[in-house]
């Protein structure tokens, strides 16, 4: 399936981009987290550390094992310093 | 009660966002808080707040409903900003109206430790040694607990 990927903050300049569309055939977040890294090494990098991860499924608040279901849009980034 | 949520460049009117909380005759209580731009070690140049739209929106609002649901409010406002900012400018308010003062408090309160850790906004500080994303701080997570009960 199709899934848009989205990056914030540092996930996204490590990664040098802030949005892509993503074929994959990944089952939770923590697959297609998988998958990515296994692409290339900005991946791998940004993605080294999970703890300092977090990650939203169409716009909410999800765990790395949550499954992608018919989700359109996942996003990645650091632990948030709103206020 | 619809709250009052906005995610904007621009900076805000904190005497007219006051006002606005203060219309309707049971509203015995106001509370407005405002978050600034701070200098930091170094000299700060500014401050780049990066956000999600989209959920940005939707997360502030689940937080404005999830304090009416628990106190008595007649009145919320939320305002935060993204984008450039210099030291001193307003970053955002968060604003409260109830018949009474600890129902007005506790719901800025509570705003503003949901606001820290799960609206998504994102600050980097510019200074004159580089640039630096902020880092989350654990006491921000902890906050939220007492609220859990």
């Amino acid at each position: 399936m199709k899934i848009r990927v989205l990056y914030f903050a540092w996930l996204r300049e490590r990664i040098g981009l802030g949005r892509e569309e993503v074929e994959t055939e990944a089952r939770t977040v923590a697959d297609l987290v998988a998958e990515l890294r296994a692409r290339e090494a900005r991946y791998d990098l940004a993605f080294s550390d999970l703890a300092a991860v977090r990650c939203a499924l169409d716009q909410e608040l999800v765990e790395f094992d949550t499954p992608l279901g018919q989700a359109r849009e996942v996003a990645f980034f650091p632990p948030m310093t709103g206020g | 009660m619809t709250p009052r949520i906005v995610v904007t460049e621009d900076d805000f009117d904190l005497g007219s966002e006051a006002d606005m909380l203060e219309q309707g005759p049971d509203t015995g209580a106001v509370v407005t808080f405002t978050g600034r731009v701070r200098d930091v070690a170094g000299g700060l140049r500014h401050m780049v707040i990066e956000h999600y739209p989209g959920m940005t929106e939707r997360a502030l609002t689940d937080m404005a409903t999830q304090a009416a649901t628990r106190w008595p409010l007649s009145g919320v406002t939320i305002i935060h900003r993204h984008g450039t900012l210099a030291p001193g400018q307003r970053i955002m308010m968060v604003g409260t109206a109830s018949r009474h003062r600890e129902a007005a408090f506790e719901a800025a309160s509570f705003l503003m430790d949901y606001l820290k850790s799960r609206a998504p906004f994102w600050k980097k500080e510019v200074t004159g040694d580089g640039a630096d994303w902020v880092a989350a701080r654990d006491s921000d997570e902890d906050a939220l607990d007492r609220w859990r009960s």
